[in-house]
């Protein structure tokens, strides 16, 4: 499959009166061409500041890219100017934010928000970027969308704003989309709308897309590879059922836990002890083996390589290497891999 | 709207209904009448002059008088500072300099200001920054009288670029009192464009401006300046007012035959029709800017439509 976008040993830097925040220390991955790569971790793992790096959106007082590389159609995106990023932002890569009731302006008719990147990224006329706003508006499936280009934020539902910030994300037909959360703030019933209305423009526009959540139901849902997040590193990445049936990281173990389902017998809800790393003086070793019952003394001193798990998935953790203990991840996690071929708890059948 | 502005206007007319029947009484609580300083009449002669003016009727007699003129549109006769002068054309001929420094100077006042905050908050923490506020501060605390002789002692006096005072030269001499007027609405228009700029450009909806790829100015221009002029209409009410109550001064200062002029001279010789007319005058400029700053809400901001925009 062809890579169309290259993270590697991406670090960065958070100047603040405090000192130097490490938000992001050694990440790399690719994102192949039509995929849905889930980016997940608790809040402040890092997983929004990658993204925004991605289209240079921190703000350029204090975030510092320390070393690495974001290659994309051949360019180094940490090296370009602001010009340069201006032509790339909105048409190559776009990006959908998490609040849609303040990601609109409040004063501009949503048509002319809709117009903007039409008219910015593309030679047409007003008229013609207008019917291409209503044929948007179309797509993402707002009714009598004429009738409501000149309307204002105010005038639409919160998961209806969504959907303009969706078609307005769309309007360039961009080669990736980043999705940061964009359901977090929409209800239930709406999220699962714009889940489906986002995998169905997938299909349509072949777009790779990079989606950000804590909500594991959701990246169930729209992945094809997840890749797991912790303290500014990417702990675990595999396709969505390596990771869901076959985890390695004790990250991702202690995440999977933690999720509620519906065969979930206890009225306790596992949650992960401890809270996460100060990226201020982040840990010597393994950041999370502070909070894992699994930890190895070598977790404490010196940081885990990614040990490869199969061609597609690989995990940091020294529990893979082959000098280390056989430990027993918690039960949750056996019964998923149980279900997974290939996996030492494999008991047979298919997902 | 033609709705919400009809009941607007009902208001206003009970409103400068009370403004009248309020300053009709105070001015005859205070001591001292039109006449008490011609120590020269006898007292048959001032019985005389009071008759004529109708200054010797029991007071409701005066009040229902004066109340009846005014629905008719008669502001009465000047008693002593324009003898005999019918108190309308003497705001009429007078507005013309006034009108034109407070324009001058508002409009002066509100575009810089504008500018220097919008700059001030894009080079947050530079010089340009920090001078802005320099300027803000003294335009704010530094009153118009103190800029006026400033002024005056600076262009006037020791440069000679404008005439020092007086309202001979058309537009040369309104320069210098427009000027003295600029001070205040400038720096409040800098001060708060700052702020509401510094927080507009943190918002989420510029960041996904950010996002389409607009460049810096198309930012600042098309999606932060409309979001962050709100608060700032806010002001021009109270800044219509600095400007009014800066006149009394500057026109004072600068000589300006205005009416700022004309009112603080009515009140020292007891003037009453003309204390009056200027009162009212001043009051219907008032109600009618606070009702035009209404307007412009709608205007500026959509989710503040008055009834009958949403359809």
């Amino acid at each position: 499959m062809e890579k169309i976008l290259q993270v590697k040993d991406l670090e960065l830097s958070f100047n603040t009166q405090g000192g130097e925040v490490k938000a992001i220390r050694g990440v790399n991955f690719d994102l192949y061409k039509g995929e849905t790569l889930a980016i997940v971790g608790e809040s402040g793992s890092g997983k929004s500041v990658t993204t925004k790096s991605i289209m240079r959106l921190l703000p350029e007082s204090s975030a510092e890219f320390k070393s690495g590389e974001i290659l994309f159609g051949g360019r180094d995106l940490t090296k370009l100017s602001d010009k340069e990023m201006q032509k790339i932002r909105g048409k190559e890569i776009s990006m959908i934010f998490q609040d849609p009731m303040t990601s609109l302006n409040p004063t501009m008719p949503i048509g002319r928000q809709l117009t903007e990147p039409l008219l910015k990224h593309q030679k047409i006329s007003k008229t013609e970027a207008k019917k291409v706003a209503i044929d948007l508006l179309r797509l993402v499936g707002m009714p009598k969308p004429e009738l409501r280009m000149k309307q204002y934020p105010h005038q639409f539902s919160g998961g209806q704003r969504q959907r303009i910030v969706i078609a307005i994300s769309l309007a360039c037909n961009p080669k990736i989309l980043i999705a940061d959360e964009p359901t977090t703030a929409l209800d239930v019933t709406i999220q699962a709308q714009i889940l489906e209305l986002m995998k169905d423009l997938q299909k349509k526009i072949d777009t790779s897309i990079i989606f950000i959540t804590h909500d594991l139901g959701v990246v169930a849902n729209v992945a094809d590879r997840v890749a797991v997040m912790y303290g500014g590193k990417i702990v675990e990445i595999g396709t969505v059922d390596e990771i869901f049936y076959n985890p390695q990281h004790p990250y991702t173990w202690g995440l999977l836990s933690s999720m509620p389902s519906l065969d979930t017998e206890d009225a306790k809800l596992y949650a992960i002890p401890g809270t996460p790393p100060d990226l201020l003086d982040p840990p010597k070793g393994d950041a999370f083996a502070l909070r894992s019952e699994y930890a190895l003394k070598i977790d404490m001193e010196q940081n885990p390589p990614f040990f490869k798990v199969s061609d597609t998935h690989s995990a940091a953790t020294w529990l893979l290497h082959p000098d280390a203990p056989r430990v027993e991840p918690p039960l949750t996690v056996i019964e998923r891999m149980k279900k997974f071929p290939g996996s030492r708890y494999y008991e047979g059948g298919a997902l | 709207m033609a709705k919400y502005i009809g009941k607007r206007l009902i208001y206003m007319v009970i409103t400068l209904a009370l403004i009248a029947t309020f300053t009709f009484f105070l001015m005859k609580v205070l001591p001292g009448s039109p006449v008490a300083s011609a120590d020269k009449l006898s007292p048959e002669q001032r019985a005389v002059v009071e008759a004529r003016y109708g200054l010797d009727k029991p007071l409701p007699v005066q009040y229902f008088d004066y109340m009846f003129g005014l629905l008719q549109g008669d502001l009465g006769i000047s008693i002593n500072q324009f003898k005999g002068k019918d108190v309308t054309d003497v705001i009429l001929s007078r507005m013309g300099p006034s009108a034109q420094i407070g324009l001058q100077g508002m409009l002066l006042g509100t575009v810089l200001g504008i500018l220097l905050g919008m700059i001030a908050a894009l080079r947050q923490n530079s010089w340009v920054d920090y001078s802005s506020t320099f300027i803000a501060i003294v335009g704010i605390s530094i009153p118009s009288f103190v800029f006026a002789s400033l002024l005056q002692y600076w262009f006037g006096l020791k440069w000679g670029l404008f005439p020092v005072a007086l309202w001979k030269d058309g537009f040369m001499s309104s320069v210098l009192p427009s000027i003295a007027l600029a001070m205040f609405p400038l720096a409040t228009a800098a001060r708060f464009i700052r702020t509401e700029m510094i927080e507009v450009l943190g918002s989420d909806y510029i960041t996904l401006a950010k996002a389409k790829g607009a460049s810096g100015s198309e930012i600042a221009f098309k999606h932060a300046f409309r979001n962050a002029l709100i608060p700032l209409v806010t002001v021009l009410g109270p800044m219509a007012v600095a400007i009014l109550t800066g006149s009394l001064v500057v026109e004072q200062i600068f000589a300006i035959p205005g009416i700022g002029e004309q009112f603080v001279k009515s009140i020292m010789v007891n003037d009453f029709a003309i204390i009056m007319g200027t009162t009212l005058f001043f009051s219907v400029f008032l109600i009618v800017i606070i009702l035009l700053v209404d307007i412009l809400y709608g205007v500026i901001d959509p989710r503040i439509r008055l009834s009958g925009g949403k359809n």
